[in-house]
C-alpha cells in the first residue's frame, strides 16, 4: 500500500524496541518483565484442494485464503501481548491435495499444539478430530458450513467461527421478510455444497413462515458463456427458466459461483436475486466499513495485498478469540484458554456492533451477519428489534439451544 | 482496485481546503453578531468533511467550513483561536484559523490519525493512529513527530491528566487503557477494560480516569495510581436491546458530581452521579451518540448524533433535551470556544 520503504522499516524497528521494553509493564504478572514471554502456540491446518474457477473470472480463490485471515491474527494478539508478557506462534501446516492430513495433524500436536484452527472441508475434519491426538486438542472450524457438523455429527473439541448454512439461510429470510419478499423461488446447482444451502433455505422458509413457491434445479451448462455474444444463450435460457411462476425474490445455491451470478436482470420478471449470488448473506464481506470495520479491512489488504474474505475471517477470529482469551484470563494454559472461550464471560470485538461469544450447545460463534452485493452493504441480521428472542437477538440466527440436535462428547 | 488508485483522490480533492475564504464571508464574521462573550460550537462532520460552526446562544448555523478527507477528532489551541483537526484519511492535522477561518498549514500526525489531546503546556498533540497500534507526539511549534509510542491494537481515546505527566490511551482491540509517563514517553500500566475503549476522561482534580467501552457497554472508573478500575458502571434502558447501548463519549463536570456518558446506538445520554456512580437518567438524544461537550459554565452540554446528522442541546442544571440542531453529514467531534 504505497508506503515507503523507510517507514516502513521504521516501524519494524519500533516493533522491535516494543518488544524488548515494554514487556516491563506487564499485565499481572511481575515475572514477565524478567523471562522471555509466555508463548501460546496455535496450530493452522489445511490441505490445498483444486477449487472450481468460478465463471465470472473476476475474483479467483486466493491461494493464501484461511491462512492470510490466521496470520493477521497472530500479528494483532502478538500487538496486545506486547502488554500482557504473551507471544502468539502460528504453526502452519499445509497438506498437499491428496496429502496426509491426519500425519499433518499428529507433527503439530506432536510438537506441543493444543489449539489448531482448521481450514478444511467436514470430511477430513471429522476425521481429523476422532483421531486419539486430538484428545485434548481444541479444533476451530473456520471452512466448513455444514450444518450436521454442529448437530448429529457435532464433537466435544469442534468451535466454529465460521456461520453454518443455517446461520447464513436464517439471515437472508429476515431480511426478506423485513422486505415482505415472501414468495421464494429456489434455484439449486448440481453439488452436494449446493443442495445442503438449498435444504438450509428451505428450513429457514419454514422457521420464518415464508412460502416456496418453486425449486428448480439448474442443469444447463453455459459451454460458450465466454465466446463472443454467449450472454444470448444464457440469459434466454434464465428466462425460460424463470417463466410462469409468480414469486418476490429468486433465491440462488451455488456456492461455487458456477451461474448465480448470471441470474441478475435476467429473469422473466423484474425481481431481484439472492442467496449465494445477487444479495449474498455472509460473515464478512468488501463493502462493510461499520463498526470499524474499516481497520480490519486495512490491515488485511496491507498484509495480503487482497480483500479479506469470510475464510480469512473465520481464521482471524479464531487466533483472536485465542488471543482475547489469554489476555483476560491471563494465562497461556490451552486448557484455561479454551475453558474461558466457552465461559458466559467470553465477548470478542468482530466489527459487527454486537461482542461474539460461543454457543455451549454446539460450540458455534454467535455473530451478525451481513447482507451484501460486490458493492454495497444492504443489511446486516439480525435487525434490530424485529426478531425478538429471549436471550440474545444473535440466537434468532442457526440453531437454537431448543432445537439442536448436538448431544456434546 | 489498487489501492494506490483508492488513496490518491484524496489529494486531488485538496483544492477544496480554501486558503483564502471569499472576502465577504470573513468579513461578515469579522462583524460578530452576538458580542464580545458569544461562544461558538464547532463540529466535525465526518462524511461532510466540513466543520459547521454554531452561534452559542442563537444556536444558529453561523458557517460551514470545507475542510480534509474524514475530520473526526477535534481540539482547541492553548489560545483558542486555531481549530486542531484529525484529518483521518489525509494523513495529518489540519489547523484552522478560528478569527479568519481559513485552514493554515497542516500539521503531521503520523497514519490515520484519529483523535488527540493537546498537552497542558499547549505545545504537543498527543495523536492516536489508529492504523498502526502508535501514539504520535506532535510538537506544534516545530511541526515534527518528535516521539512515537507503540501501543495496542487501534489505538481511539487520548487523555491527559490535568497536570499534564500522564498520558492514557485506549487501543480498541487490544481493550487496554495504557498509561504513559510524559517524562520518559514509556508505558507503564496497562489496564485491561471492557471491549473496544473508546473515551479516556480524566475528572477535572485528577483522581479519576473514566474509560468506556463501546462493545462492552461499560465504564470503567480507573485509581491512576494504583492503575486498578475502583467501579465499573453498567447501563440499562427499557425497551433497548442490551448489545444497542455501547458506551463512547464521555463528559464530566469540573465538581466532579455529574458526568454524561453516551450510549451510541441507544440513542441515549445516561447521567451518572459522579460520586456515587447511580445512573441517574437517560436522556434521549439524536440518532447514534458519539461524544459530548460542555460550555464554558457548563450549563449545557452538546452531543454529536452520527446518524441523524444533528447536535442535541442539554440543559445541564434541569437535564433536560432543549433543542437539536441540524449540522452536517455524520457529525464526529465537538468542543465549544469561549
Amino acid at each position: 500500500m504505497g508506503r515507503p520503504i523507510g517507514r516502513r522499516s521504521r516501524r519494524a524497528l519500533l516493533a522491535l524496541s516494543a518488544l524488548a521494553a515494554v514487556m516491563a509493564p506487564a499485565l499481572g504478572s511481575p515475572r514477565a518483565a524478567e523471562q522471555s514471554p509466555a508463548a501460546v502456540q496455535i496450530g493452522f491446518i489445511g490441505q490445498r484442494v483444486k477449487r472450481e474457477a468460478p465463471q465470472p473470472y473476476l475474483d479467483p480463490p486466493p491461494a493464501d485464503e484461511g491462512v492470510a485471515g490466521a496470520r493477521l491474527g497472530i500479528a494483532d494478539d502478538n500487538t496486545t501481548g506486547r502488554f500482557t508478557g504473551q507471544q502468539f506462534v502460528l504453526a502452519e501446516a499445509l497438506a498437499p491435495e491428496g496429502g496426509d492430513v491426519a500425519a499433518a495433524f499428529r507433527k503439530l500436536v506432536g510438537e506441543g499444539v493444543r489449539l489448531v484452527v482448521t481450514d478444511l472441508p467436514e470430511a477430513p475434519l471429522l476425521a481429523v478430530a476422532a483421531l486419539p491426538e486430538a484428545r485434548g486438542v481444541t479444533l476451530f472450524n473456520t471452512a466448513a458450513p455444514d450444518d450436521d457438523l454442529r448437530a448429529e455429527k457435532c464433537r466435544a473439541n469442534l468451535l466454529h467461527t465460521l456461520p453454518s448454512r443455517a446461520m447464513l439461510a436464517d439471515a437472508l429470510l429476515e431480511y426478506l421478510l423485513v422486505k415482505q419478499w415472501r414468495n421464494v423461488f429456489l434455484v439449486v446447482g448440481p453439488t452436494e455444497g449446493d443442495r445442503a444451502y438449498a435444504a438450509a433455505v428451505k428450513r429457514a422458509i419454514a422457521k420464518f413462515g415464508a412460502k416456496l413457491v418453486a425449486e428448480k434445479p439448474w442443469t444447463f451448462q453455459p459451454g460458450a458463456k465466454r465466446s463472443d455474444s454467449g450472454h444470448y444463450s444464457i440469459a434466454a435460457e434464465v428466462a425460460n427458466f424463470t417463466q410462469g411462476v409468480s414469486y418476490d425474490v429468486l433465491v440462488v445455491a451455488d456456492e461455487d459461483d458456477q451461474f448465480g451470478d448470471y441470474m441478475s436482470y435476467a429473469t422473466y420478471a423484474p425481481r431481484p436475486v439472492a442467496g449465494t449470488a445477487g444479495l449474498v448473506a455472509t460473515a464478512w464481506a468488501r463493502p462493510h466499513e461499520e463498526w470499524g470495520a474499516t481497520q480490519l479491512q486495512d490491515r488485511f489488504r496491507q498484509a495480503a495485498k487482497r480483500w479479506m474474505t469470510a475464510r480469512d475471517y473465520a481464521a482471524w477470529l479464531a487466533v483472536r478469540a485465542v488471543g482475547e482469551a489469554a489476555a483476560r484470563a491471563q494465562s497461556v494454559e490451552p486448557e484455561k484458554l479454551v475453558a474461558f472461550m466457552r465461559s458466559e464471560q467470553f465477548q470478542l470485538g468482530g466489527y459487527k456492533g454486537t461482542p461474539l461469544s460461543f454457543r455451549p450447545w454446539d460450540g458455534q460463534m454467535r455473530q451478525a451477519i451481513l447482507l451484501a452485493d460486490t458493492r454495497a452493504l444492504v443489511s446486516v441480521s439480525p435487525p434490530p428489534g424485529r426478531f425478538l428472542h429471549q436471550f440474545s437477538e444473535l440466537d434468532t440466527l442457526g440453531m437454537d439451544r431448543p432445537e439442536s440436535k448436538c448431544r456434546l462428547q | 482496485m489498487p489501492l494506490a488508485m483508492m488513496r490518491a483522490p484524496r489529494r486531488l480533492l485538496h483544492p477544496c481546503r480554501s486558503w483564502a475564504m471569499p472576502a465577504l464571508a470573513v468579513a461578515l464574521w469579522l462583524t460578530p453578531a452576538g458580542g464580545a462573550g458569544a461562544e461558538t460550537v464547532l463540529v466535525s462532520n465526518e462524511k461532510g468533511n466540513s466543520i459547521t460552526v454554531l452561534d452559542g446562544e442563537s444556536l444558529k448555523v453561523l458557517r460551514t467550513v470545507p475542510v480534509g478527507q474524514r475530520p473526526r477528532g477535534i481540539v482547541l489551541s492553548k489560545d483558542k483561536k486555531t481549530l486542531y483537526i484529525c484529518a483521518s484519511d489525509d494523513d495529518e492535522i489540519e489547523t484552522l484559523d478560528l478569527e479568519k477561518f481559513t485552514l493554515g498549514p497542516p500539521l503531521p500526525s503520523g497514519p490515520d490519525p484519529e483523535t488527540f489531546a493537546l498537552h497542558p503546556d499547549g505545545r504537543h498533540l498527543y495523536v492516536a493512529n489508529e492504523g498502526s497500534s502508535l501514539v504520535s507526539i506532535v510538537d506544534i511549534a516545530a511541526r515534527r513527530i518528535s516521539g512515537e509510542i507503540p501501543v495496542g491494537v487501534e489505538p481511539e481515546g487520548m487523555g491527559i491528566s490535568p497536570d499534564g505527566k500522564w498520558i492514557v490511551n485506549t487501543s480498541e482491540t487490544t481493550s487496554m487503557a495504557h498509561f504513559i509517563d510524559n517524562d520518559t514517553r514509556k508505558v507503564v500500566a496497562n489496564v485491561l477494560v471492557d471491549s473496544r475503549p473508546r473515551r479516556a476522561e480524566w475528572t477535572a482534580d485528577g483522581q479519576q480516569v473514566w474509560v468506556s467501552s463501546e462493545i462492552g457497554g461499560t465504564v470503567s472508573v480507573i485509581d491512576p495510581p494504583s492503575h486498578k478500575i475502583v467501579h465499573k458502571i453498567a447501563f440499562a434502558v427499557s425497551g433497548v436491546p442490551q448489545e444497542a447501548i455501547q458506551a463512547v463519549g464521555v463528559a464530566l463536570t469540573k465538581d466532579r458530581k455529574l458526568g454524561f456518558v453516551a450510549l451510541g446506538p441507544a440513542n441515549r445520554v445516561a447521567v451518572v452521579d459522579a460520586q456515587t456512580y447511580e445512573v441517574k437518567k437517560y436522556l434521549l438524544v439524536g440518532q447514534r451518540v458519539w461524544n459530548l461537550a460542555f460550555n464554558s459554565d457548563e450549563s449545557r452540554l452538546y452531543t454529536t448524533n452520527g446518524i441523524s446528522n444533528d447536535v442535541s442541546v442539554i440543559d445541564v442544571p434541569n437535564l433536560r433535551v432543549v433543542k437539536s440542531v441540524t449540522v452536517g453529514n455524520q457529525p464526529w467531534g465537538v468542543v465549544v470556544r469561549p
